[in-house]
């Protein structure tokens, strides 16, 4: 058994499990606040990281600059779709629902490659040093960004949920809206903000993993990933959302080691997350920390 | 109660029967009888180009009126449609060169074999509903898909696979002009068959699944056995439409079954009106038409500032992409009813005119 590669492909896992983890996070940040279904959720990332690399190729802008531009156009998009696409559709069926969001990713996705092509393009370097040395184990830097950034980024949504009055807001909305909103909640507002604050999310995750592997329409595959981590999680908690991702990135790559040194079945990486999806649906379709609602005439 | 040319003004219906004739007056029903004679000569007169358009709309309106049964009749949903179709075409594709079943036979018997792999996968469908029932079929998609490149036996791998053409009675109806009689028989038995099974037991209790399943499981209908019937059958029209596309190309490659096209199937079903026949067959028409008609766009502009400002030659495959996604949300936005709902609008404009109001 080949530990080295084992001990590798894991720490791999953990690294993109932590953004999926991050992704999933604010799909789950719609989902509890909106009751959206969000399917084009790979397309914020996608949409960030394009726009991103716009600012800093284009315009030739030093990172610290254009990432704060890219947060505010992200912010921007989310607020600006919620009020236009999503408002009218309160109160539809959720399969209507489900369907204009697959119908929103197939006009991003499409709208992407038209402006930005569809090669893989590189993300300028960011940082000086290209690996740096963590108790005798080469690291590049850019995975230690990528897993620094994600946990600063779940830490901020702890806090935000815990300790500030619009988290407060949010989670009475998510509770129950009539009630919220009878209470004096601004229940737009909170609309309005979940999709801002899941855009901005998203979009941090999709520079990261551009940084790391460059842009391209492939950046959308995380959105796909998300919903084996948020039904493994449980679909409204977000701790839960954080749990799934690692267990999913740390679950492909225990297939792909599988894979490459016992089965060569070959792509079990890719498929592997959709079995174990299909699995949890069968026997526990709630996840490990959702609520399982009981439902009454 | 004998048929009428115009429709009471008001409800005198007194038998069931009557409640749900398929054609409530006698025009209709000669109208659609007519429709079906006059698309017989339609090889005699219409250019090639044209015929491949209709045999298109023909084999994905079959495909899409199961896709239609599952969404707009029994409420469920599914992402993974196009998955069922591809396993419809190598089904087939399979059954006639390896097993040398003849063409006539392995049509319905990948049918029935699609429905048999729609089953197991509705088994989910039992448990779950709305959002995870999405999901669920999501990941149906990618597994058949991966199955598709993974069993090289069954669907040649990356080689495509052959079907046989279409042998009837020694006759080999191959080439468009003969293959659209083909699907033209298959059209029209699908639409027959599920207008029909709309007006049974089963077709209701689906109805009733959709409307309200707590209400209707104590009514004493079955959730368990027709939500899996639902997607069986949806799997079944898939079937016949995936082998369908097999037998009329003659090679079935795996890029055509992705997600994309799974979209595409969701979208013909929503333009065309949830929940209804004819509706699945004017939002096929619309979904098939839409890249025929911005290609004649993009040809009319060729030179023009418009094309050289938007490079269309190079970019139109994604401006497709783009037009069926703003489709599919517009329609969602503001005519979530089809257009079979914006057709009645007009023909009752039309029926009060000049004193519509």
């Amino acid at each position: 058994m080949n530990t080295q590669l084992l001990v590798q492909l894991l720490a791999n896992g953990f690294v993109v499990g932590t953004l999926y983890g991050v992704v999933a996070m604010s799909f789950v940040l719609i989902y509890k606040a909106t009751q959206v279904v969000n399917f084009a959720q790979g397309e914020f990332l996608l949409i960030g990281a394009w726009f991103c690399w716009w600012m800093l190729t284009k315009y030739q802008l030093p990172f610290y600059v254009g990432m704060p531009i890219t947060l505010v156009f992200m912010v921007l998009f989310g607020i600006a779709l919620q009020i236009c696409v999503l408002r009218p559709m309160v109160g539809e069926p959720i399969i209507s629902v489900i369907m204009l969001t697959i119908g929103l990713a197939t006009v991003f996705q499409a709208a992407m490659k038209w402006i930005f092509g569809t090669n893989l393009q590189p993300f300028p370097p960011i940082f000086a040093t290209q690996t740096v040395n963590i108790l005798g184990l080469q690291v590049q830097t850019v995975y230690l960004m990528s897993l620094i950034v994600s946990l600063v980024m779940m830490a901020g949504m702890a806090w935000f949920f815990h300790s500030s009055k619009y988290g407060l807001a949010m989670r009475a909305t998510a509770f129950n809206q009539q009630v919220a909103q009878s209470l004096g909640v601004p229940v737009k507002t909170v609309f309005a903000m979940a999709w801002a604050i899941s855009a901005v999310v998203s979009a941090v995750a999709g520079v990261v993993v551009a940084v790391v592997n460059g842009v391209s329409a492939g950046l959308s595959a995380y959105g796909i990933k998300v919903f084996p981590a948020v039904i493994l999680g449980g679909l409204d908690s977000i701790a839960g959302a954080v749990v799934g991702g690692i267990i999913v990135g740390l679950l492909e790559n225990v297939a792909h080691f599988v894979d490459s040194e016992y089965l060569h079945w070959g792509n079990l990486y890719e498929i592997a997350p959709f079995y174990v999806l299909i699995v949890i649906l069968m026997i526990r379709p709630y996840g490990l920390f959702g609520t399982k609602d009981i439902e009454r005439i | 109660m004998p048929m009428q040319s115009h429709l009471p003004a008001g409800d005198f219906r007194t038998t069931y029967a009557a409640d749900t004739v398929i054609f409530p007056t006698a025009a209709g029903r000669y109208a659609a009888v007519a429709a079906v004679v006059l698309l017989c000569f339609a090889p005699l007169v219409l250019s090639q180009y044209w015929l491949s358009i209709l045999i298109q709309i023909g084999y994905l309106a079959i495909a899409a009126l199961g896709l239609n049964i599952l969404v707009g009749f029994t409420g469920q949903i599914s992402i993974g449609h196009a998955a069922f179709f591809g396993l419809g075409a190598f089904t087939s594709a399979y059954l006639s060169t390896k097993l040398s079943v003849p063409v006539f036979f392995s049509i319905p018997l990948a049918a029935v074999i699609t429905a048999i792999v729609g089953l197991v996968f509705g088994l989910p469908a039992v448990r779950l509903k709305g959002l995870y029932l999405a999901i669920a079929t999501l990941a149906a998609q990618y597994i058949l898909l991966d199955f598709f490149s993974r069993a090289e036996w069954f669907t040649g791998g990356t080689v495509p696979a052959i079907a046989e053409p279409f042998r009837i009675f020694g006759f080999t109806l191959r080439g468009d002009r003969q293959y659209f009689y083909v699907v033209l028989v298959y059209l029209v038995l699908s639409f027959v068959l599920t207008a029909n099974l709309m007006r049974t037991r089963d077709g209701r209790a689906l109805v009733a699944v959709r409307d309200h399943y707590l209400s209707a499981e104590i009514m004493g209908i079955n959730l368990t056995k027709y939500r899996t019937l639902s997607f069986g059958l949806a799997a079944f029209y898939a079937g016949i439409g995936g082998a369908l596309y097999a037998h009329y190309q003659e090679v079935v490659s795996n890029e055509g079954f992705t997600i994309d096209r799974s979209i595409l199937f969701l979208a013909m079903v929503i333009i065309g009106g949830l929940g209804s026949v004819m509706g699945t067959l004017m939002g096929t028409a619309f979904m098939v038409l839409l890249p025929e008609a911005m290609e004649w766009i993009s040809a009319l502009l060729r030179g023009g500032p418009i094309d050289q400002a938007l490079a269309l030659r190079n970019n139109i495959a994604f401006l497709r992409e783009i037009a069926i996604g703003m489709v599919i949300v517009l329609f969602l936005m503001f005519e979530p009813d089809g257009l079979v709902h914006r057709w009645r609008r007009i023909k009752a404009y039309w029926k009060l005119y000049p004193f519509s109001y």
